[in-house]
């Protein structure tokens, strides 16, 4: 088996071509993907025609806000690009030098104070269907955080008022006199009022106001805490159940290197058992030179050799760049070895099924591609049907087990890595079994 | 003298279709056959499976297969590697004990010496084809069994490898090998092997296998008939379907 092994090196030393396109490849593919996760979303350009007055404010509750400045703060999500007329952002629109335009009439700081009229932008697109939504979603989404502070802001002045109202004082921003009597004093002073009074209709009246003053300030004190509910119904309290939280970047790491890991071992190993059968070697060595187990074995240890190899450099060349927790290596070496043993198992039986070198090559390549992507969409992001047929091509082929050990490895993420582990050994046994009885086949 | 090589009762099934029925001969030291017969008659399959590139279905060969030297229809060697080194690697899968003697005593009765350190990519056809039989021979096998061993060369890379062959028969190797070309089985076998339809229909020197093709009719053309059509007439009389066949 060495001198198999050692004959495949040379060979493969000696196509140097192939080895630039299966070491370069897989690794500008795994970049590519990496780049593409780790990067937020670009931020549409949009041209922004704010027909205000300069200076134009509304007022919110206690404060006046200038609208210029609020439209900027609200659309942080575009590239805004400034226009004066509508008729400009149509025509930008139109060129395609910018993918949207939002009209902020004259009068939305009026219509913003009053309380019987909606305030309304206006937004004009143009584009395919993936542009249209793209802009849609970014602007939409800006605008529920604009409404979203808008009601926080209308929540806080009117909490203002409230307390103003239960505690009195001074409250000269709603035109109050001075001094005002705060609602819950209301009560106990009545009641001392009430108490100087002979008992008689007047005490029984004032008696009256006074239960309603207490009662008054009870539900005051309680509509605070229902406005803070209805300007945020709903809000978020995270739980992560294992593990630890993986940042992007470091999850892009993991993707980057399992993609090349798989890329290489299942090509090169399917291309190596084919390149035995089209040299017509295969018949020379089974006859008794080597056994069939040896010889998949032989391929599989070379595939997932080099594998191995390429993919721990690159983590660790990655690693220069993204803080990586070192502590870790041990793990990732163990997660890397049963991925490409795993991988360089499922390209033998590639390679054995294939027979010929460009047909193993294509297979291996047809295979892999689809796999990773699978493997790469979110639970649930699909319907429940095609979810399901995701998981299950997932399960019974091993990029998704090498890329959650590699992530459990790297970034100590779930699920846990021995479960992973064990997932790819028995794939590994069970591609290779695959591959065995494909070599009993007559030539 | 006893057998280097003793064929029993060898078959071979593909599915339905026998490829080998009962196929039985003995091949002795310094003995060179030929198998001959038309297409489809089994001559591949009766050397891979002496060869033991794959198993027969029944019957057996004896010696085993690590014996006997096999040299593929197609050359099977590594296109990247060297004459040498292919040489080495099969040396060492043989697990022959002096790897680099072997290699070196191939080279030498090969006459690859000067194509030693050339990529067999870059080979010709006969040169190819030298190194194929080297291979098969790179264990000191007693038996060798060469398939087609000269479809691909021209008549002077004939001649090399004919000559070549006579160097190993004069140390006591046993070689079979297949062939369309009779006059090659005519001028170089001491005994013929005819197959037909995986059948073995005659075994003996190619003297005896004209007079089996002339036996029972009236014309005889007497010694100077020619093998190939004495081989015809007595496929025509035994395997009448191979008619179709085109032999």
């Amino acid at each position: 088996m060495i001198a198999l092994l050692r004959k495949d090196l040379l060979i493969l030393s000696r196509s140097r071509l192939l080895v630039v396109l299966l070491v370069v490849y897989p690794a500008v593919i795994a970049l590519l993907i990496g780049f593409a996760i780790s990067r937020s979303p670009s931020r549409p350009r949009v041209a922004i025609v704010d027909e205000t007055l300069p200076g134009e404010t509304v007022r919110v509750g206690r404060e006046r806000v200038e609208v210029r400045r609020y439209a900027e703060q609200v659309l942080s999500q575009v590239q805004a690009v400034s226009v004066a007329t509508r008729a400009q952002a149509v025509a930008k629109v139109q060129s395609g030098s910018v993918l949207a335009a939002v009209v902020i009439p004259q009068g939305i700081a009026a219509r913003l104070e009053s309380d019987t009229v909606r305030a309304r932008v206006e937004v004009i697109y143009n584009g395919n269907a993936l542009e249209q939504s793209l802009v849609q979603s970014t602007i939409n989404s800006d605008l529920a955080q604009a409404d979203l502070r808008f009601a926080e802001q209308i929540e806080q002045a009117a909490a203002s008022a409230i307390d103003g109202l239960l505690k009195g004082g001074t409250l000269s921003s709603l035109g109050a006199p001075e001094n005002l009597i705060g609602l819950r004093e209301i009560p106990a002073t009545l009641a001392r009022i009430a108490a100087a009074q002979p008992r008689g209709h007047t005490r029984k009246e004032l008696e009256r106001v006074k239960a309603f003053a207490g009662f008054a300030a009870q539900n005051l004190t309680l509509s605070k805490q229902v406005l803070a509910t209805i300007a945020q119904p709903i809000g978020v309290s995270s739980t992560l159940l294992h593990g630890r939280r993986t940042p992007l970047n470091r999850f892009a790491v993991v993707v980057a290197v399992s993609v090349s890991l798989m890329f290489l071992a299942v090509l090169l190993a399917a291309g190596s058992v084919a390149l035995e059968r089209e040299e017509g070697a295969l018949a020379r060595l089974l006859r008794g030179l080597v056994t069939r187990a040896q010889l998949l074995a032989e391929k599989t240890l070379l595939a997932a050799g080099c594998a191995f190899v390429l993919a721990l450099a690159l983590l660790a060349g990655i690693g220069a760049f993204v803080a990586l927790d070192w502590a870790r290596a041990g793990l990732w070496v163990l997660a890397l070895a049963f991925g490409a043993l795993a991988c360089g198992a499922l390209g033998v039986a590639i390679g054995v099924i294939a027979r010929e070198v460009r047909a193993a090559s294509l297979l291996a390549f047809l295979a892999s591609l689809p796999l990773a992507f699978l493997a790469l969409v979110p639970a649930g992001a699909v319907s429940g049907g095609f979810d399901d047929a995701i998981n299950a091509v997932s399960f019974v082929f091993p990029f998704k087990a090498t890329l959650q050990a590699l992530d459990a490895a790297v970034n100590g993420a779930s699920p846990p890595m021995a479960g992973s582990l064990a997932h790819l050994a028995v794939l590994a046994f069970a591609f290779a079994l695959l591959a065995r009885v494909g070599l009993t086949r007559p030539e | 003298m006893s057998a280097l090589l003793r064929v029993e009762r060898l078959a071979k099934n593909y599915g339905g279709l026998q490829a080998l029925r009962d196929v039985s001969f003995e091949l002795r030291a310094g003995e060179l056959v030929a198998v001959v017969g038309p297409n489809g008659a089994g001559k591949t399959t009766l050397l891979s499976i002496i060869a033991g590139a794959q198993p027969a279905s029944s019957g057996s060969v004896s010696p085993p297969e690590q014996r006997i030297g096999w040299a593929p229809q197609q050359p099977a060697l590594y296109a990247k590697l060297s004459v040498e080194e292919n040489l080495r690697l099969f040396a060492r899968l043989e697990r022959i004990a002096d790897v680099q003697g072997a290699v070196e005593r191939m080279l030498a009765q090969a006459g690859l010496q000067p194509r030693a350190g050339e990529p067999v990519a870059r080979l010709s056809g006969g040169n190819r084809q030298r190194v194929n039989v080297a291979l098969g021979l790179i264990a000191d096998p007693p038996v060798l069994a060469l398939d087609e061993p000269s479809a691909a060369l021209d008549p002077s890379q004939r001649e090399r490898l004919w000559r070549f062959i006579a160097t190993l028969l004069a140390r006591g190797t046993a070689v079979l090998f297949s062939t369309h070309n009779v006059s090659e089985a005519q001028r170089y076998a001491t005994r013929v092997l005819v197959l037909a339809d995986g059948r073995l229909l005659f075994d003996g020197t190619p003297a005896a296998l004209k007079g089996a093709a002339r036996e029972g009719e009236g014309e005889d053309e007497g010694e100077g008939e020619d093998l190939e059509r004495a081989l015809v007439r007595f496929l025509h009389r035994h395997a009448p379907e191979t008619r179709e066949a085109g032999a």
